[in-house]
């Protein structure tokens, strides 16, 4: 990158220091380089993003291709009468990934503002021109848009194998790109947007937390389904925390079976999705413990 | 214009006074070491200059407030907190990468120059490295940055002697030059002696003692006197009196130099005695007036 005595970046212009007076803010990365390093550096730490999800891939199309190869007769019975089966291969593959996704989510959130503070790197970080603002920024894409767009690629990229390995069987019985379309949009709209309370809950937890994060996180929304149960005999809040998982009614042309009823996504689902209340109301809720983390991360150091 | 400029710093966690109100000013140029005993307020001190903790009180770095914005700040000071804050799981290329990708003043060609002259293989992890190691990196990161203040906190804690030398050696040859200013604190004071330009006693919150090394030579003497002539010596008031192999060290602010010549050989004392005779001494009378 820069040489010699230079420290001029490509994309950075250091103004030259005014007479020895400091001149605030002389040389400046754009809030998008410092964005998108802060990010690299959330997958340099946490590897298993990427390869818990990869290996669980992996172990599903083995166990597909042996599948395929020793027992055709079965294979044949769930294309020939999918209805009997509650899913399809492509759809259990497209499940597990996304489970993964989701157990990888909570473990990347709970110590993302953690084990900076354990391992006393938080004052290396601290140390250089990233705002904290940035950091919890970019820590919360991880699982709002990273994740989303890795789990979509392992999963295409597996169902892309399978149904080259299954030759005709699979191939013409299924709309592959609506399929898809229906995935990513699924992945974006649940996972990434209407989920995003969850992990700005999970996140401000991390931050909060000394140990026992996952305690932390579990244990206050027990007591507050508990309390709710026996103050006021109601479990609005329950049923809010099972709306939410559920996506929401505007994100549901995902059927949970059956390749065959699978329609792309349209314009209608997504702007029924964008005007939902839960949607708006979720993200204000994210932004609100996204805040707070920030400003938890602002005071805290090592513990 | 000062790099730090303090008026009544203070901070209280609780009902313990950690900083109570300090006074500091520190010159473009010039290598400061905070020393005081454990608890004293170094780290507080430290930290409210970096922005990594809130204060009471007047307190500008390189003209603005650091709590405000610390990450603006960190453009132009650099910091190593102690030698255990780099991440185990870095490897050197990423931590060479990151940093080149966030700060506007990081010479990546010269913090690969400092790392080629070392054992540290580039793709190693942190992890990886003997803690002498991973010292030599961070201090080759920190070094290739072109700050205007460097910030050091006990950067050599746990390092054996031969790294600790190498640390201070490159510090002063490789990065040191009067449009710098290096702000550390170290339990190894006799170790920084000749670093240093100023140092400053804090005990209790409070700055006990500030003085620069010129006036420390002029201001400090030490004699070792003979038995017969102790009572002689001691009329002089010494500020302290410490026995060397069963012959008594005399320590005189202000004294004469040659007045203190016919005691026997009159040296320049360590800053350590010094602290201990300052710190030492005060610390009674500060417990009962400090609070």
């Amino acid at each position: 990158m820069s040489t010699g005595d230079s420290t001029a970046m490509p994309d950075s212009s250091p103004e030259p220091r005014a007479g020895g007076s400091p001149a605030p803010g002389l040389a400046v990365m754009s809030p998008i380089r410092l964005f998108y390093w802060s990010v690299r550096r959330e997958l340099w730490e946490n590897r298993f993003l990427y390869i818990a999800p990869l290996i669980v891939a992996a172990v599903f199309l083995l166990g597909f291709v042996i599948g395929v190869v020793h027992l055709p007769l079965s294979h044949g019975n769930a294309s020939r009468s999918p209805a009997k089966h509650l899913l399809t291969p492509l759809d259990f593959a497209s499940l597990v990934v996304m489970l993964t996704y989701l157990v990888v989510t909570v473990v990347y959130c709970l110590g993302a503002l953690h084990n900076e503070r354990s391992d006393r790197s938080i004052l290396f970080w601290k140390s250089l021109p990233v705002s904290d603002v940035t950091t919890v920024i970019a820590k919360a894409s991880i699982p709002m848009i990273v994740l989303p767009l890795i789990t979509f690629a392992i999963i295409v990229v597996a169902q892309g194998i399978m149904l080259l390995a299954s030759a005709a069987a699979l191939w013409t019985r299924t709309p592959i790109l609506p399929m898809w379309a229906a995935l990513l949009y699924h992945l974006l709209t649940v996972h990434a947007l209407y989920y995003a309370p969850f992990y700005g809950w999970l996140l401000l937890v991390s931050a909060w937390a000394r140990r026992a994060a996952f305690l932390w996180a579990t244990v206050p929304v027990a007591a507050v389904l508990i309390l709710e149960r026996l103050v006021f005999h109601t479990s609005a809040f329950a049923h809010m925390l099972l709306s939410r998982i559920g996506g929401g009614p505007a994100a549901t042309p995902f059927p949970p079976s059956g390749n065959m009823a699978i329609q792309a996504p349209t314009l209608a689902n997504l702007g029924a999705f964008l005007a939902s209340p839960g949607l708006w109301t979720g993200l204000a809720v994210c932004a609100l413990f996204l805040a707070a983390a920030v400003r938890l991360r602002r005071y805290q150091g090592p513990i | 214009m000062s790099v730090i400029e303090a008026t009544g710093l203070r901070k209280v966690f609780g009902t313990t006074i950690a900083l109570d109100g300090i006074d500091l000013r520190v010159e473009e140029g010039r290598i400061l070491g905070l020393i005081g005993p454990n608890g004293a307020g170094k780290s507080t001190a430290i930290n409210a200059i970096l922005g990594l903790t809130p204060h009471q009180g007047q307190l500008r770095v390189l003209g603005s407030d650091p709590w405000a914005a610390r990450d603006r700040l960190m453009r132009e000071v650099a910091f190593i907190a102690d030698v255990a804050v780099l991440p185990r799981w870095l490897r050197v290329s990423q931590a060479l990468d990151y940093v080149a990708g966030v700060h506007p003043r990081f010479d990546r060609a010269k913090a690969e120059g400092f790392i080629a002259g070392t054992a540290i293989g580039r793709n190693s992890r942190v992890r990886d490295l003997s803690k002498g190691m991973v010292t030599q990196l961070h201090l080759a990161l920190v070094m290739a940055i072109d700050a205007r203040l460097l910030v050091l906190d006990e950067p050599t804690l746990g390092l054996d002697i031969l790294y600790r030398k190498q640390f201070y050696d490159a510090l002063l040859n490789d990065y040191f030059d009067r449009s710098r200013t290096i702000l550390l604190t170290t339990h190894q004071v006799e170790e920084i002696q000749n670093v240093l330009t100023d140092f400053m006693f804090i005990n209790r919150g409070r700055i006990a003692l500030t003085c620069s090394m010129e006036e420390f030579e002029a201001r400090y003497a030490e004699v070792t006197v003979h038995p017969e002539r102790l009572a002689a010596a001691r009329e002089l008031r010494p500020l302290h009196e410490r026995q060397v192999f069963g012959r008594s060290t005399l320590l005189f602010e202000r004294a004469d130099r040659g007045q203190l010549q016919q005691f026997g050989d009159v040296r320049t004392p360590g800053i350590a005695d010094v602290f201990v005779a300052v710190i030492g001494a005060s610390t009674p009378a500060s417990a009962a007036g400090g609070r």
